[in-house]
């Protein structure tokens, strides 16, 4: 079977190209996102084609060379790009013997390749790649059938190596959007206001204007941007500016504290869920089975969170002639691309996208919005590259975050303590609202819903494909003879939402984890005994088991107590990717209620193990980055705004809280390798939460698990 | 002002913070700008040797001093801090390593065997997004150790 990268992107020569300097090139559709994908693919690419991973470069997301592979999203790049360039590399090498045979006048099969160089071994004399091939053509299609390298046969994946680009990281040296500077350059800020959709009433920019430095205020509807020389000049007229604008402010929003009451309350559609995919049919009716001898049900929410990324969203565009080049830190430049085009008029083809590398974004944040601000004042201004810099406060107030969700559990237990029925109602709203080419009157960038001819934000629609958002892992990966999963989709939030890292995957899990526990505790069983006692899938059962004994796990049927308890969890990514289970110790503070992580256990399936290495940090990472959201995080905002606009009213995890943690990876040699960046967000959620009930008998349902919400649940909810 | 050992004259509003000259006048991108509110770290540099945040100073306060980026700490070839986050691959996205490294550095010259809590104290005011920082601990750990050998 051809990958759906390879059927869109088929000529070799979009994916690899060997260099008369010794090295390799290979394309790729995807970004770095600091997720480690430049490192997988080198090492994929490098295993293949024999040759050492140091000499092969990659070259990430250009919408003017490379294939086109959409977005960097939902674990995929490793199985789509990964799998497009082992069978490119694969085709590549065919193509290097076969020329090499023929130079050399013997049969293919008498050739051996080592690192690049060529010999035919009992023969004088070889050759290399790059000396053969260097800065030639491919010319051929990916064909699929060039004989790829059996597992058994692997020097490179499966062990760890050096991560592409730490030296430059570590001094300075890497380039960042943030960083980008060209000669001539422009920095512009835009002034905005208190929400998206305020209109601006009066503005006198005449003050600004007249700032040192200042080049041009540019201003079209609602939208205001200002260009300086410098970066401190652009900063202080933005100022002047945020000083001298009326907005009248957009209608009354939600006030927080009646989010979830109205979540409840608003009209939603609702689909059943089979299989993992919601499916447009009436709800079927709850059938309790025979031979239930007790049911439980709980709710659990999550709020809204951002993906509140170290470094506000930055872009460069530069228009000559016409023609109009945007570098940006997108997960999407061939998606962007016409969207930025059809919001400007401009025909798809006047329009470039560069990535360049960005701070980690986890999902969808400020970087569309900001790469649309820097090209409508580069149309504004042509001839001149404009940088813009979101501030602090822009990316935190404007950023689409993850939405709310309420997740309602019910279960039924028999006189065995075996589960009889399983009923998972999600709510929510939406977790894509991508900047997508919605035409000429409608536009996910936040700027085109500002000029003077607005464009309309996009309705959003319920995604029904295989785990989509709202429903993303509400289907246990357990054998439940009975179950009645529900999605529930909002329309109408009062704070934008899109794609956050895990989508719904990581409240989902987080409720179903937890209520497991819940009904574990009530079958008087041991957590983990009872998952396992709920699960045929042979590598979930491995993971859980490796977790559990690394951790020393011992069996127990009642909550320990005392102030210092452990909890376990476990999921499988959307039930296609890779299986992780998490087990937690930690101590909850009597006197203040923190929790307190002191340690944490990973064990994961990725199947063939690319970079051993690069999965462990995102393994880790997610359960680090989940911990944050777990613990901490909440939007605040009030009817009229956003008000977590800095760290300290949206505080994060910091050092002085992260736990030890060991990792196990179940390397699986042969078997498709599968992403891991958001394999450990959801069991972590629910392994703190079963360990806070673990120290103190205390079930948390509502996140994130502050001091307040711990001291309420100790007073009875 | 002296910046990686060179002195170094700008012309800028004496108003403007550091990191925006080191960024602007002088080409050093390594200090990051993260929030402009001396929250999260991502601009620190070296002054005189201890870590100072740039995003919120007028440069003009650092008039005579010794400002040292990451770009300076790897001039002879990258330090001991930086040879050591580049061996436990403490990095995910990046962004706030370089605030880190300076950091460690700093925590290093006063302190040369800190202690777990000493370091987590040290980068406390430092956030990092991607969760990296066990390996980052580690770096830390790791630079204490070898300089020890080293001498």
């Amino acid at each position: 079977m051809i990958p759906p990268s390879l059927q869109r992107n088929p000529e070799l020569d979009t994916w690899l190209a060997v260099n008369a300097d010794g090295t390799v090139t290979v394309f790729t559709g995807k970004v770095e996102l600091g997720q480690g994908i430049k490192t997988a693919l080198a090492r994929i690419a490098a295993e293949e084609l024999d040759v050492a991973p140091a000499r092969v470069r990659v070259r990430t997301a250009d919408t003017a060379s490379g294939p086109n592979e959409l977005y960097t999203v939902g674990s995929n790049s490793l199985e789509e790009s990964g799998t497009a360039l082992r069978l490119a590399a694969a085709e590549a090498r065919r193509a290097l013997l076969e020329t090499a045979a023929e130079e050399l006048g013997v049969h293919v099969d008498a050739l051996r390749v080592r690192d690049g160089a060529i010999s035919a071994p009992g023969r004088e004399g070889g050759t290399t790649y790059f000396a053969l091939f260097g800065g030639k053509r491919f010319a051929r299609k990916v064909s699929a059938d060039a004989p790829a390298k059996p597992a058994s046969e692997y020097r490179v994946l499966g062990r760890s190596g050096a991560r592409v680009g730490m030296e430059e990281l570590v001094s300075g040296r890497a380039v960042f959007a943030q960083d980008l500077r060209l000669p001539g350059m422009l920095h512009a800020r835009v002034v905005r206001g208190p929400t998206a959709r305020a209109r601006l009433v009066e503005l006198d920019d005449a003050e600004a204007r007249r700032l040192p430095g200042v080049v041009a205020v540019v201003r079209d509807g609602s939208f205001v941007a200002v260009a300086a020389e410098s970066a401190a000049q652009a900063d202080a007229a933005a100022a002047r500016l945020r000083k001298s604008a009326r907005w009248e402010p957009a209608p009354d929003g939600w006030p927080q504290d009646e989010l979830f009451a109205r979540m409840r309350a608003a009209e939603a559609k609702s689909y059943p869920v089979e299989n993992g995919v919601a499916v447009d049919a009436p709800l079927p009716p709850r059938v309790t089975p025979d031979g239930v001898v007790r049911s439980l049900r709980a709710t659990y929410t999550r709020p809204y969170q951002m993906h509140a990324s170290i470094g506000p969203s930055a872009a460069m565009a530069h228009e000559v002639a016409g023609a109009l080049t945007v570098w940006t830190h997108t997960q999407g430049v061939s998606v962007l691309r016409p969207a930025i085009a059809q919001a400007l008029a401009l025909p798809a083809e006047r329009v470039r996208l560069i990535h360049v590398e960005g701070p980690g974004c986890y999902g969808h944040n400020g970087a569309d919005d900001v790469a649309f601000d820097a090209a409508l004042v580069a149309h504004a201004l042509p001839g001149r590259p404009v940088h813009v810099q979101w501030s602090r406060e822009d990316e935190h107030a404007f950023e689409p975050y993850g939405t709310a969700m309420i997740v309602d559990l019910e279960a039924g237990l028999d006189a065995q303590g075996r589960v009889t029925d399983w009923c998972h109602e999600a709510r929510g709203f939406t977790h894509a609202l991508r900047a997508i080419p919605f035409g000429e009157r409608v536009s996910g960038l936040m700027a085109a819903w500002q000029r003077e001819r607005a464009m309309a934000p996009p309705s959003p629609r319920p995604m029904l494909v295989h785990h989509g958002g709202i429903h993303r892992n509400a289907d246990p990966l357990y054998a439940f003879p009975q179950r009645r999963i529900v999605k529930h989709f909002l329309a109408d939030s009062p704070l934008r939402t899109s794609a956050l890292r895990g989508l719904g995957a990581y409240a989902n899990v987080f409720a179903l984890e937890s209520f497991l526990d819940e009904v574990a505790h009530a079958a008087g069983a041991d957590p983990v005994e009872f998952r396992l006692r709920h699960l045929d899938d042979e590598r979930a059962r491995d993971v859980i088991g490796a977790a559990a004994a690394r951790f020393g796990w011992q069996p127990a049927t009642r909550p320990a107590g005392g102030g210092r308890g452990r909890g376990f969890a476990f999921a499988r990514y959307k039930n296609q990717k890779s299986w992780a289970a998490v087990a937690v110790e930690l101590t909850v503070d009597d006197a203040t209620a923190q929790i307190r992580l002191e340690r944490a256990v990973i064990a994961a399936d990725a199947g063939q193990i690319v970079d051993p290495d690069g999965l462990v940090n995102q393994l880790e990472g997610g359960l680090v980055q989940s911990a944050s959201w777990t613990l901490h995080e909440e939007v605040r905002f009030d009817r009229e705004r956003v008000t977590s606009l800095d760290w300290e009213t949206y505080p994060i995890l910091r050092f002085g809280e992260v736990p030890d943690i060991e990792t196990v990876l179940l390397d699986r040699p042969g078997e498709p390798w599968l992403g891991a960046g958001e394999a450990t967000q959801g069991p972590t959620a629910a392994a703190i939460g079963n360990a806070v009930f673990d120290a103190t008998g205390l079930r948390l349902r509502d996140l994130p698990f502050t001091p307040e919400r711990v001291r309420k649940a100790a007073a009875g909810g | 002002m002296r910046v990686n050992g060179e002195a170094r004259d700008v012309d800028v509003d004496p108003a403007t913070p550091l990191l925006w000259v080191l960024r602007d006048q002088l080409g050093l991108t390594g200090a990051k700008y993260g929030c402009g509110l001396e929250q999260c770290g991502a601009c620190a540099v070296l002054c005189d040797g201890k870590a100072v945040l740039s995003c919120s100073t007028a440069a003009a306060s650092f008039a005579g001093r010794e400002i040292t980026t990451v770009e300076g700490l790897a001039a002879g070839g990258l330090d001991f801090v930086q040879r050591a986050f580049v061996a436990e691959q403490a990095a995910q996205c990046g962004y706030c390593i370089p605030g880190i490294v300076i950091a460690a550095r700093a925590l290093l010259d006063a302190n040369p065997e800190p202690s777990d809590a000493q370091i987590r104290a040290a980068l406390d005011t430092h956030l990092c997004r991607c969760g990296t920082h066990p390996r980052i601990l580690r770096a830390v750990k790791r630079a204490a150790r070898e300089r020890a050998l080293a001498r």
